[in-house]
């Protein structure tokens, strides 16, 4: 339902006139909050240009911590969902298969790791790997941290890729297998490569979930990613408040210019082939829930075959 | 196909990734402190990046406080260089491990000698005798020390233990506010919604001085934190090593000015320097 | 495992079910209300709701609790309960906590909320229309009461999520579950094992039910179109 909606009829002389007046209005109440968060903060002295000065004007903070933090985060992030792929593919396909006991297996494992928060997953993966690896200590925290987002996404993912595989037309499997395809050759050339296409949003907002949880390892592991900078930057500056505004403003950039990413892509993909695939819609699955199936649920709309 | 080429490649990524995390560890992560310095000629020291006044890493990359003071003359006194020194950022919960997996030669951050971390490291030391202190605001006059908290409202880092004592042991109706980090509490201290942060006193004094004129210490400390510098268990060479250059820092005046250059403008008074116990 | 009984487990997560619970109610409605922004006839009120999605689902929710705390409360002065109580700094805590959970899982909500809406079809808010009701009416009345029923399921995976999320609540100190296992682990080093072990349990006995009970629900509720 777009904009004209079906939900309100056009607006008449009237309406027009009322719609004006709660225009006025929504944006007098905006514009006071506004000004009393504005006079507040002055007040209390965080606009001053000694604490902004060394954000805004001083390339070494953004050189020497905000990048690198950024670079972290994307790094972890990157190889969460790099990993998280495809071993999220692997038990979303194995939560389908024809044996019992490997639906089992795999199925409790999805729901156990998608019921954890990512934290305590995290905490858990960094001592196991003190303890029973030899990972060095300058790569732990990230193996930590990336590990636990992979445990947590892969078993999202698996979700998405079940339901992805379960929204093909029946048609498909059947051709390929009227072709002569074993099962395995269907899943590897039929269904998952459209699977996968048909579910690329929801996996790219994702990622801004990734991105976002990367935040959680930084204080307790010391990672050092963009989150944890304002510890460091705030030592030398005692500007707590405007770094963790700035610091926001940057995760909001990065991630509002993925989701536009993955906005774009489903449209790139609708129109490419005009109305063959409808997966979930990706807001809906971003985080699913344990014990729930989506996957008979297209756009929300129950699919009653 | 398109598609199983990118599967292909992130399968190749993962394992990658594991392989890597099975690589080796530092390789000569066994031998003593003082043959290992005598081989590579350089140091790997653990400090905290955070701490105004103690250890912090500064926007050109270098590093300065107390404890990197600290850190530095004794890698001079092992005969390391100033520029073959790696820091490397310790968390608190870290400490132990990365002594233990020898991934940090020695460690200096703030590092109180208690008996249940003896049991994992040996401590060289203490270089520092801190206290548990109060910070207040600067005009406050109504704080004079921990039994003067009741209706109060104190700030800490979470999980710590100078917060809780002060419950315990001083005022018992002092409202206890938990961060991850100090610096949210320096925030709360300046905007007057919290009237205490609770800590050792240098810490405390390396804020004060981070914020000039804004805030004091109460100035009666009700603990005794001994900081050491901690490394590998049973060390004993090495610890020795340590000691003597500390005792040389004291002896030499190069400690109290390094208080003095980190701390002193907060008006802190600066203690007497301590008598090296762990032999 | 008698260390155990030296830590309040069962209160810890209490805190944790509180905060779920009060966050779930919030942000349900808040959600609503963003959710018939997103889709009212006043332009600028479209604007607002997009704008606030964009921001806050972009954030991390760490920024936004310490938000609250750190600007909400110390910096503009809001405080959420009685300033003198004397256990003031708690129960503040567990407010700007559980205002910061729906702040974030709001915009999920809504999201959800408006996916929910676009299956109602159209023809359910033309005839709305054509009964001569209004922009709030056929919203309230006619198409929300249809679009809650698809968004059951949807909405369970929020709650889960904010179940699990409670747990950011402990950067500003509020005592719920992961505050007192980072606790445990501090102090009993030598059984990190079990000490994950338990919290893992605890926190898949609160989720899994919750979320077979609403998958349960959600297939009872969905309509047949």
């Amino acid at each position: 339902m777009s904009a004209p909606s079906v939900l309100y009829d056009a607006p008449g002389p009237k309406a027009r006139g009322r719609n004006v007046g709660y225009t006025a209005a929504f944006a007098l109440a905006l514009l006071a909050v506004a000004w009393v968060v504005y006079l507040k903060f002055d007040e209390k002295g965080q606009l001053d240009w000694t604490l902004w000065q060394p954000l805004l004007a001083d390339g070494r903070t953004w050189t020497e911590f905000l990048l690198p933090g950024l670079l972290n985060t994307l790094i972890a992030g990157a190889l969460a969902i790099v990993i998280a792929l495809p071993v999220g593919a692997i038990f979303g396909i194995a939560r389908l298969s024809d044996h019992a006991w490997i639906r089992t297996v795999a199925g409790t494992v999805v729901e156990f790791f998608r019921a954890i928060p990512v934290l305590i997953l995290m905490i858990f993966a960094n001592e196991f790997y003190f303890l029973f690896t030899d990972v060095p200590a300058d790569s732990r925290p990230l193996y930590a941290v990336v590990t636990g987002l992979v445990l947590y996404n892969a078993s999202v993912l698996a979700e998405v890729v079940r339901s992805g595989i379960l929204s093909l037309p029946k048609g498909q499997s059947e051709a390929a297998m009227a072709l002569g395809l074993r099962k395995t050759q269907t899943m590897l050339t039929i269904l998952l490569p459209q699977a996968v296409t048909a579910m690329l949003p929801a996996i790219v907002s994702q990622l801004v979930v990734v991105l976002k949880d990367t935040a959680l390892g930084g204080a307790i592991l010391g990672y050092e990613d963009l989150l944890i900078q304002y510890r460091v930057i705030s030592a030398n500056f005692a500007n707590t408040i405007p770094t963790l505004i700035v610091i926001a403003i940057i995760y909001i950039v990065v991630n509002f210019a993925l989701t536009q990413l993955a906005v774009w892509l489903e449209r790139w993909l609708r129109s490419r082939r005009r109305g063959a695939l409808t997966g979930p819609d990706p807001d809906m699955l971003e985080e699913q829930a344990p014990g729930l199936d989506l996957s008979d649920t297209r756009k929300g709309q129950p699919v009653s075959a | 196909m398109r598609f199983t080429r990118v599967l292909r490649m992130s399968a190749a990524v993962a394992a990658l990734g594991l392989a890597a995390a099975c690589g080796g560890a530092g390789a000569n992560a066994d031998k003593p402190l003082l043959d290992r310095v005598k081989e590579s000629k350089k140091l790997t020291i653990g400090i905290k990046y955070d701490q105004p006044g103690l250890g912090r890493r500064t926007p050109d990359g270098k590093f300065q406080g107390f404890d990197v003071d600290v850190a530095k003359y004794v890698a001079k006194e092992l005969g390391v260089d100033e520029s073959a020194i790696t820091f490397k950022e310790t968390p608190s919960a870290q400490r132990e491990n990365m002594i233990e997996k020898g991934e940090v030669d020695f460690i200096v951050a703030t590092y109180s000698i208690t008996d249940a971390r003896k049991k994992k490291v040996s401590f060289a030391g203490p270089y520092f005798i801190a206290g548990q202190d109060l910070l207040i605001r600067a005009e406050d006059n109504e704080i004079t020390g921990p039994d003067s908290l009741n209706g109060k409202k104190l700030c800490s880092v979470k999980g710590s233990t100078p917060a809780q004592k002060i419950q315990k042991d001083y005022s018992h109706e002092a409202q206890l506010q938990e961060y991850g980090g100090y610096s949210e509490c320096i925030t709360q201290l300046l905007n007057g919604t919290v009237d205490a942060v609770t800590t050792d006193d240098v810490i405390l004094a390396g804020y004060a001085t981070q914020n000039s004129g804004k805030f004091k210490l109460v100035g009666k400390p009700f603990t005794e934190e001994r900081y050491g510098i901690g490394l590998r268990k049973d060390d004993k060479a090495g610890r020795d090593a340590i000691n003597k250059a500390i005792q040389k820092m004291i002896d030499e005046g190069v400690w109290k000015q390094a208080l003095e250059k980190n701390v002193g403008p907060s008006g802190y008074k600066i203690p007497a320097p301590p008598e090296i116990t762990e032999k | 495992m008698d260390f155990l009984s030296r830590y309040d487990l069962l209160g810890a997560f209490w805190v944790t079910v509180q905060l779920t619970v009060f966050s779930a109610i919030g942000s349900l409605v808040w959600g609503t209300v963003l959710a018939a922004m997103r889709v009212s006839p006043v332009p600028l009120m479209r604007s607002f709701g997009t704008a606030y999605i964009n921001l806050v689902r972009n954030t991390p929710l760490t920024l936004v609790i310490i938000g609250a705390s750190l600007g909400l409360y110390s910096t503009l002065g809001v405080a959420l309960v009685e300033r003198e109580s004397p256990t003031f700094i708690e129960d503040n805590n567990f407010w700007l906590a559980v205002l910061g959970l729906v702040v974030y899982t709001a915009t999920f909500v809504c999201e959800s909320i408006r996916s929910g809406i676009n299956t109602v079809p159209a023809g359910q808010a033309e005839a709305a229309r054509a009964l001569g009701l209004g922009f709030g009416q056929t919203l309230g009345i006619v198409v929300l009461p249809q679009a809650f029923r698809s968004v059951v399921a949807p909405l369970a995976s929020v709650l889960i999520a904010l179940t699990k999320n409670t747990t950011v609540a402990a950067a500003i100190g509020v005592a719920e579950a992961a505050g007192l296992m980072k606790e445990m682990i501090e102090n009993e080093s030598d059984k990190i094992l079990v000490v994950f072990g338990v919290f893992a349990v605890g926190f898949v006995l609160l989720t899994l039910p919750t979320g077979l009970l609403l998958g349960w629900v959600a297939k009872k509720m969905a309509v047949k179109r």
